[in-house]
């Protein structure tokens, strides 16, 4: 049944429906909303779980560490300079390989200090060895929020689930928040196969010397390749029981003899897609890129055969090299036989507007004789002294 | 098989081990006062148990992959985590109705400098766990770093003694008062000097619903420069000149203090150390170090009234029980 609610709360009843065991809780905007709702409904008692708010974002990740390694379903729920101060834990639980879910409500990392939205805090950590999923709607926030649940059970991995700040997390939708019988039908009950327990003693974090090292990494790294067939599969899955699509890894859509495509990650395909049918003479498809981490290789080669040209809009960057997502996509066209002209751009960062008029200025660059390697949209250089143009 | 036949059931009993923990076999260094302590803890603490271990001496030499000397479940992750690690396994482990005891174990670099925060947190919420310090006053897994719990003039590789230095310059962080702050349940400090009082601190503090601290003071022969085979000795002696205070902490209020009937000199602590042998050269600065020392040391025993009276043996489960009026606490 649709319900008119704020995302924040959205998620919070997604998160609750899963029946996490042990939830931290430490505030930072724009993500405190999610843990004020899952503290009330845990002091209504419409929530059965131990709510453990600590004293960091440091201790936030680590709580969920050891509950989860003790055998209990955890969450915790993240944004920004959060994000920085938990990274150290992030590595490590990604490198333990513990099944937990992350929500990060995206936002810009200070300094300059910016309390609004862009995806400089989840990249940053992308390399974490996480499952990194990004949603372009509440409703998917919701889908994929369940499903990271079970993705995460099964491939023993992390899963952080990225939406928006503001955008997703404080925008009212309608909404529709499952019955506790479709998810209990998806998502069965945590059980960790290497759980703490002093009937069956193991180590878990040993020192590794360097006879031992890359070969955890190389098994960690194709555990999250692997993870790509989970990540279809929750998909395909829930979608039977709740009728309703997430986009898998990447989903591609648009008319079949459209030219020119703009892969992007996060809420600004709907604007994009709102700006489409504003242009109806300029049909590009819209490539959805969802799951950042495992990097899906295969479906960017498949979804951009037939494009003469692909625009890469991101929403963060690498400082001193540029894009993060138009690297890695120029890489997995490598090879491709006759790949399409790769224009990279960011925009709509630290809160920056992006209004519907982005859809036709991203095509017109495109027309550019030499593709835009990278390029900052939007930077008023009068507002710069001379030596920072 | 035979000769064993022949033993009493007393002897027989005796030569039953205890149940460990941590086994033998593990890469400390000889005569380590932390690998001591930390098989002293899990003898007391039993089989029921989880440990949190965060990354120190203890951590590396009792798990270089793939062996491990725990028999106990144990977990590292970081080095400043381990009381936030502690109270998700012990907040995990109520949400399932399971009833396995958390032990927290960390050196006195992961507590009283770079995890405090984490376990002031863990304090402060009262989590159901025993954190166990093991304190051999610097950072020694990294190569014998001043930490700040390093005592005042103490050298070492970051607070090296020299012409214009008499090691440490600051004092050693009082870190009780700080857990006193707390009121928790029970906090205490033993010595792996006196190991049925180590053992004692360490039952009561799993017993007690809530949060538990233990301080235990851990001599490291390769960093404070002493023959591996005195650790006891330099332990008794700490506790014996006023340097290392023994004693029990209810909510915050000092309950119980392992008495000194014969106090010794300070030096007699110090000389048998290289990391403060730069006091025992003749000069002006060393000698005000050593009085500053001796003052600490007197400090100690005045605030917390360590000068002895009884006749209670000191390392002494029955005499404690017994001034604890009855079984209740043994
Ligand atoms: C965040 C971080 N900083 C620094 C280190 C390096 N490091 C590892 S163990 C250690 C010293 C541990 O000292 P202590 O806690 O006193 O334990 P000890 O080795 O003395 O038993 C240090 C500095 C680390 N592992 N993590
Ligand atoms: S350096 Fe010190 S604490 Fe570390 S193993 Fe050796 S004796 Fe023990
Ligand atoms: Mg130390």
């Amino acid at each position: 049944m649709l319900e008119a609610v704020e995302g924040s709360a959205a998620i919070a009843k997604a998160v609750a429906l899963c029946r996490p065991q042990v939830i931290s809780a430490y505030p930072i905007t724009p993500q405190t909303h999610i843990v004020e709702n899952l503290a009330s409904l845990v002091a209504d008692g419409q929530l059965r779980a131990e709510m453990v708010s600590v004293e960091s974002e440091f201790s936030a990740a680590s709580v969920v560490l050891g509950a989860a390694a003790s055998g209990s379903r955890a969450y915790t729920a993240s944004s920004a300079q959060g994000i920085l101060l938990m990274t150290e834990v992030l590595y490590n639980i990604a490198g333990l390989r513990i099944p937990l879910v992350l929500t990060c409500a995206n936002r810009a990392i200070s300094a300059p200090v910016s309390a609004w939205n862009d995806q400089q805090d989840s990249m940053s950590v992308r390399d974490a060895g996480w499952i990194q999923l990004y949603c372009a709607s509440n409703q998917e926030a919701v889908d994929t929020t369940i499903q990271a649940f079970r993705i995460a059970e099964r491939t023993e991995l992390p899963v952080m689930v990225c939406v928006d700040g503001y955008i997703l997390t404080h925008t009212l939708e309608p909404i529709d928040i499952p019955a506790q019988g479709q998810v209990d039908a998806f998502l069965p009950p945590y059980r960790f196969s290497r759980a703490l327990d002093p009937v069956r003693p193991i180590s878990i974090g040993n020192l590794v010397t360097p006879e031992y090292y890359a070969e955890a990494r190389y098994a960690h790294h194709h555990a999250l390749l692997r993870a790509k067939d989970e990540i279809e599969a929750a998909d395909r899955d829930w979608a039977k029981i709740s009728g309703r699509r997430s986009g898998g890894l990447l989903s591609v859509e648009g008319r079949d003899d459209a030219r020119i495509g703009i892969l992007t990650i996060g809420s600004v395909i709907g604007t994009l897609a709102d700006a489409r049918e504003e242009y109806p003479d300029r049909p590009a498809k819209l490539l959805k890129l969802r799951s950042m981490r495992p990097f899906p290789v295969d479906a960017i080669r498949q979804a951009c055969r037939g494009l003469s040209d692909l625009i890469v809009l991101e929403r963060a960057l690498s400082m001193g090299s540029g894009g993060i997502i138009g690297t890695e996509v120029r890489g997995a066209l490598f090879g491709e036989p006759n790949p399409p002209r790769v224009h990279n751009f960011a925009a709509g960062l630290g809160g920056r507007d992006m209004p519907l008029e982005i859809y036709p200025r991203l095509l017109k660059a495109a027309e550019a004789p030499t593709p835009t390697r990278f390029e900052i949209m939007d930077v008023e250089m009068e507002k710069l002294p001379e030596t920072e143009r | 098989m035979a000769a064993d036949e022949k033993k009493s059931l007393f002897e027989l009993r005796r030569t039953q081990p205890a149940f460990r923990g941590l086994e033998a076999g593990h890469l400390a260094c000889q005569g380590c006062g932390q690998a001591l302590g930390a098989r002293l803890v899990t003898e007391a603490a039993g089989p029921d148990v989880i440990v949190a271990n965060a990354t120190g001496c203890l951590e590396v030499f009792t798990t270089a992959w793939p062996r491990t000397a725990w028999r106990v479940p144990w977990m590292h992750s970081l080095f400043e985590n381990a009381p936030a690690i502690a109270s998700g396994i012990e907040a995990g482990l109520k949400a399932q109705g399971r009833l396995a005891k958390v032990v927290a174990m960390g050196g006195d670099g992961g507590t009283f400098d770079i995890g405090l925060q984490a376990l002031s947190g863990m304090l402060e919420r009262n989590h159901n766990v025993l954190y166990v310090c093991f304190d051999n006053e610097a950072y020694m897994n990294t190569g014998i770093q001043r930490s700040s719990s390093t005592p005042h003039a103490a050298a070492t590789t970051t607070s090296p003694s020299g012409t214009e230095r008499m090691g440490k310059r600051h004092l050693k962080k009082d870190l009780l008062s700080i857990i006193a702050a707390h009121h928790i349940p029970y906090a205490a400090t033993a010595t792996v000097a006196y190991p049925s009082d180590l053992r004692k601190k360490v039952r009561r503090g799993l017993e007690i619903e809530g949060a538990a601290f233990l301080l235990v003071h851990s001599p490291c022969p390769l960093g404070w420069g002493h023959d591996g085979a005195l650790t006891i000795e330099v332990a008794r002696l700490a506790v014996e000149t006023g340097v290392f205070p023994v004693l029990e902490m209810e909510r915050g209020d000092v309950v119980a203090v392992m008495q000194i009937r014969k106090v010794r000199p300070v030096s007699d602590y110090l000389k048998l150390q290289a990391r403060f042998s730069h006091l025992f050269k003749e000069s002006p600065e060393a000698r005000v170090e050593l009085e500053h020392l001796q003052a600490l040391a007197d400090h100690h025993i005045e605030v917390y009234g360590l000068r002895g009276t009884s006749p209670d043996p000191r390392d002494s489960e029955g005499a404690d029980t017994v001034r604890r009026g009855g079984l209740r606490w043994a």
